[in-house]
């Protein structure tokens, strides 16, 4: 397996030489964790004998026959930056054009600048902050700028929007191509006026010499032209002390549309002469069809039944009569045996680990001898449930056959995944598949498959016409993919002065992501096991590092108390990693930590409310957090409401304030359900609670006040943002609750029922 | 069933031949192509499908259709005035309240039936009033400021 070395990202570096990534790629359906692993960044996996894509080769004069004329900038793939996610590798079509592109640009004959990307907005306002890259380097406002995002038809290539890469990866590139596109206008100005390039200058979309006081806008430089150019990988970047448009708060920019309700998600899409389908979901998961009887089905007015092996749907003009058919089918089914349940799943998941192997782990020094040194010891076992992503969009898509071509219009962070599912489904080539990628309402990591889309192309390709397939809540919180569940145990030394001496770290299945420790522990024992998951799992919002974060800053408050000291103090006594500690001092000053005492109740006689502080912070996807937490425990109800925290964060050189606070908040609201409630309960291959009414998520009454520091880092290279916040909340309230009750709660969710 | 054969909404009549039974958010989305209300559950607990019947917030997915007949209906698409955004509208625009969006115009209906009823809400009542929605993306505070700036904004139009 070839591995491709992503080399500007930040690693703990005894983590890289042993090849496990820091971010591992987000598991793809049925797919073990630890294949993954080791993959580091596999290619896509239906990319290897996948066809050559046709719209990226085609020769200059017919990309400027579909677009129309102007200025062209193709980026091609920065192998050090992007890895393989984006750009296609391997052998060229043939054409006059190189198939590593990874993006482009294009400035028509009306100064209109479009920009092209595999990358998705899933809700992240990834469109908004690219833009905003777009608009720096070639001197327009943000919002006169188009992205094309996630349309395999239209976009080159891309793995898929996961991992926090866009910023790191996509924003440079697209920055670039702006920039070549910026100095091609300049260039072209400098032609008819026959000036020194260097003279003139770029602004408001357009070239000034400021000198002879002539200004051409981009509109008239790029008319009647057809210039094609790739990005001279030489062209300098404005540096971040300098940006205008990038580094300031911008609205997302599709706003208007969002709140009039103009925007057509994915399952808002409606052609003409659509159906709706409905699937005949199996009884329990690994069931099979023995028997269907459709006949009072099929006999109903414009329906039409579809039963191919396992799979049974049904289409009808409207969805009341589809469902009404789903109805009629009468289906028996074959249950596998008895399956694990959500009561014996961590004993499951310990009793079924794989032998770890060295690639899955890390080790230096000797734990033993850490461990005979140390004065203190303590070992602790961590459990995290299997959550549900729960966007609030369903699966959904619109599947359309024409002259042999299958359409499909779908949410997912995965396109040409998703295409690549389709293909392989339908047996098409390549070329014959587009999907189509509208701003979707949202993902965490849970959008990376195409069930929906290979759904309704099944039923569409039956029914000879479009079709369009919306996921019920239920099946959404049934046949989706989980977040995975764990079991982690830790053990360590502890000097007589506090210093940790020995580490030893185990995960079961839920992933290794962020596994690695920044404290500096001299002897060290860090171990991934795999485990075949009872459940379909998959890739969430931060992956492991949750769980990770949860466990090891819990642990790390454990040894604070053993230790006698306090856990801020701890911490900073163990660690030497700048960005880290300057994320927990901001944090804990922000917050007043040390400065203030929980207030036990308010002093009255009535309000028996426990109060207490905690704190965790960590390291994920070039991002470091610290959070602090108050929780307010009631004392007769034993109910967990957490008051405020604060989070600071440092993602490097920061795009758009205000989008990231925005982030920031979010994830930390989000993470909240599974620090405290969320959790999926099963048995027998059936999800017991499929619904918002027995699955309880965060409402407004769960949001506590936050406040976020931001540590704006101009002189280190952005990282993505929207998933590392979300990993210091529930260890920060794990060691609140603490603090306030003395009671440790070691597993996820960690007060479902109160404390 | 009876059936229903009209509905008033956003000030227009929209003729329908359905089941009185039917889900209201099914005829808005899936008959009359108004997507702006969202199917998150159906099962009333998320709030996206949120539309005002005479001037109340009902959960559309949980109403049968025969229950907004000969009632006005206000759906997120109704707001807008001559290009003129509702105060509410304005104002999560204003508090940069989206990431996906997806909960946005249940959220903008509530908060529209809340200020006609409670025009200056009190951070507490925003938040009890929006219980029954849910925004995954976990907004909520930039909700409740962008309700509070709503408000301000049309009191200051009152006044």
């Amino acid at each position: 397996m070839k591995v491709f070395p992503l080399t500007n990202r930040p690693l703990i570096p005894s983590l890289d030489t042993r090849g496990i990534a820091a971010t591992p790629v987000p598991p793809e359906e049925g797919r073990p964790q630890s294949e993954l692993l080791s993959a580091a960044l596999e290619p896509e996996r239906y990319e290897l004998n996948a066809r050559p894509a046709y719209h990226f080769g085609i020769p200059r004069r017919d990309f400027f026959k579909v677009l129309g004329g102007g200025i062209a900038v193709f980026c091609f793939l920065d192998r050090s930056l992007a890895g393989q996610e984006a750009g296609r590798g391997g052998q060229s079509a043939g054409t006059t054009l190189p198939q590593d592109i990874s993006a482009w640009l294009h400035v028509n004959e009306n100064g209109e600048v479009t920009v092209f990307t595999g990358k998705v907005e899933v809700g992240q306002n990834i469109r908004t902050s690219l833009a905003q890259a777009v608009a720096e380097e070639l001197r327009v406002s943000p919002g006169s700028i188009q992205l094309v995002m996630g349309d395999t038809d239209r976009v080159p290539f891309d793995m898929g929007t996961f991992g926090s890469r866009t910023t790191p990866t996509m924003s440079p590139q697209l920055r670039r191509a702006a920039t070549a596109a910026r100095e091609v206008l300049i260039g072209l100005a400098a032609e008819a006026w026959k000036v020194d390039p260097a003279k003139l200058t770029a602004a408001d979309g357009a070239v000034t010499d400021s000198e002879s006081r002539r200004t051409a806008s981009y509109a008239e430089l790029a008319k009647g032209r057809e210039l094609a150019k790739a990005i001279p990988a030489e062209d300098p970047l404005t540096p971040a002390a300098q940006w205008k448009v990038m580094g300031k708060p911008l609205g997302k920019v599709t706003g208007r549309e969002i709140v009039t309700g103009r925007h057509r998600y994915p399952s808002d899409i409606k052609l003409p002469e659509m159906l709706y389908g409905k699937v005949l979901r199996p009884p329990a998961f690994g069931a099979t069809l023995s028997s269907l009887d459709s006949s009072q089905a099929q006999q109903m007015q414009s329906v039409t039944v579809v039963h191919d092996g396992n799979f049974v749907g049904v289409t009808a003009p409207d969805p009341r009569r589809a469902q009404e058919a789903l109805t009629a089918l009468s289906a028996e089914w074959k249950s596998t045996p008895a399956q694990t349940s959500s009561d014996d799943l961590f004993e499951y998941l310990k009793n079924h680990a794989q032998p770890g192997d060295e690639h899955n782990g890390h080790a230096a020094g000797s734990v033993e001898k850490g461990l005979s040194d140390a004065h203190l010891h303590l070992k602790q076992t961590y459990t995290v449930a299997y959550i549900a992503h729960a966007p609030l969009e369903p699966r959904a898509a619109v599947a359309e056959w024409k002259d042999g071509k299958l359409t499909v219009w779908t949410g997912t962070q995965r396109p040409f995944g998703v295409r690549g599912e389709l293909v392989e489904a339908f047996r098409l080539p390549e070329d014959h598949v587009r999907v189509i990628m509208p701003d979707m309402g949202s993902g965490y990591g849970g959008k990376h498959s195409g069930e929906a889309a290979v759904e309704a192309a099944r039923l569409a390709q039956a029914a000879h016409r479009p079709v369009k397939l919306v996921w019920t809540r239920e099946e959404e919180f049934t046949w989706a993919y989980f977040r995975p569940a764990g079991v982690i145990v830790v053990s360590a030394g502890l000097s007589r002065d506090g210093v940790i001496t020995a580490w030893e770290f185990h995960n079961y299945n839920s992933g290794a992501a962020a596994i690695g420790t920044l404290y500096n522990i001299p002897n060290q024992r860090i171990q991934f096991h795999s485990v075949d998951s009872p459940l379909r799992q998959g890739s969430y919002r931060s992956l492991a590092a949750t769980a990770n974060h949860f466990a090891r800053e819990s642990f790390m408050d454990e040894l604070a108390h053993l230790a006698k000291m306090d856990p801020l103090e701890f911490r900073l006594k163990n660690l030497t990693d700048e960005r880290f500690r300057a994320a927990l001092k901001a944090a804990a000053e922000k917050f007043g930590w040390g400065q203030t005492k929980p207030q036990p109740g308010r002093g009255t006689a009535k309000d028996r409310t426990l109060r207490g502080f905690g704190i965790a912070g960590g390291f994920d996807k070039g991002g470091y957090v610290a959070t602090c937490a108050e929780v307010a425990v009631d004392q007769a109800t034993r109910q967990v409401h957490v008051v405020r925290i604060v989070v600071a964060f440092d993602c490097g050189a920061v795009v758009n304030p205000d989008g990231l606070r925005n982030q920031i908040e979010g994830a930390n609201n989000m993470g909240l359900g599974g620090a405290l409630f969320e959790a999926i309960q099963f048995a027998n291959g059936r999800i017991l609670n499929p619904h918002f009414a027995q699955y309880r998520v965060p409402r407004f009454s769960d949001a506590p006040a936050i406040e976020v520091v931001l540590i704006d880092r101009k002189d280190v290279p952005s990282s993505g943002a929207g998933e590392t916040p979300i990993v210091g909340i529930a260890p920060a309230v794990g060691n609140a609750i603490f603090a306030a009750t003395g009671k440790r709660l070691r597993a996820l969710p960690m007060a479902p029922k109160g404390v | 069933m009876s059936r229903v054969t009209e509905l008033l909404i956003n000030g227009v009549k929209h003729s329908i031949d359905v089941d009185a039974g039917v889900s209201l958010l099914s005829v808005l989305r899936d008959d009359l192509d108004l997507t702006g209300s969202k199917y998150g559950c159906g099962e009333g607990q998320c709030g996206a499908c949120t539309i005002l019947l005479a001037g109340a917030p009902r959960r559309s997915c949980i109403t049968p259709v025969g229950d907004a007949a000969r009632k006005p209906i206000t759906t997120i698409e109704g707001l807008e005035k001559d290009g003129q955004l509702h105060p509410v509208q304005q104002a999560f625009l204003d508090e940069n309240v989206m990431q996906c969006g997806y909960c946005t115009s249940g959220m903008i209906m509530t908060t529209v039936g809340l200020l006609t009823v409670r025009p200056e809400p009190t951070d507490e009542e925003i938040a009890h009033y929006l219980e029954g929605h849910i925004c995954r993306c976990g907004t909520y505070p930039r909700i409740i400021a962008a309700v509070r700036r709503a408000a301000k904004s049309m009191r200051e139009v009152r006044s």
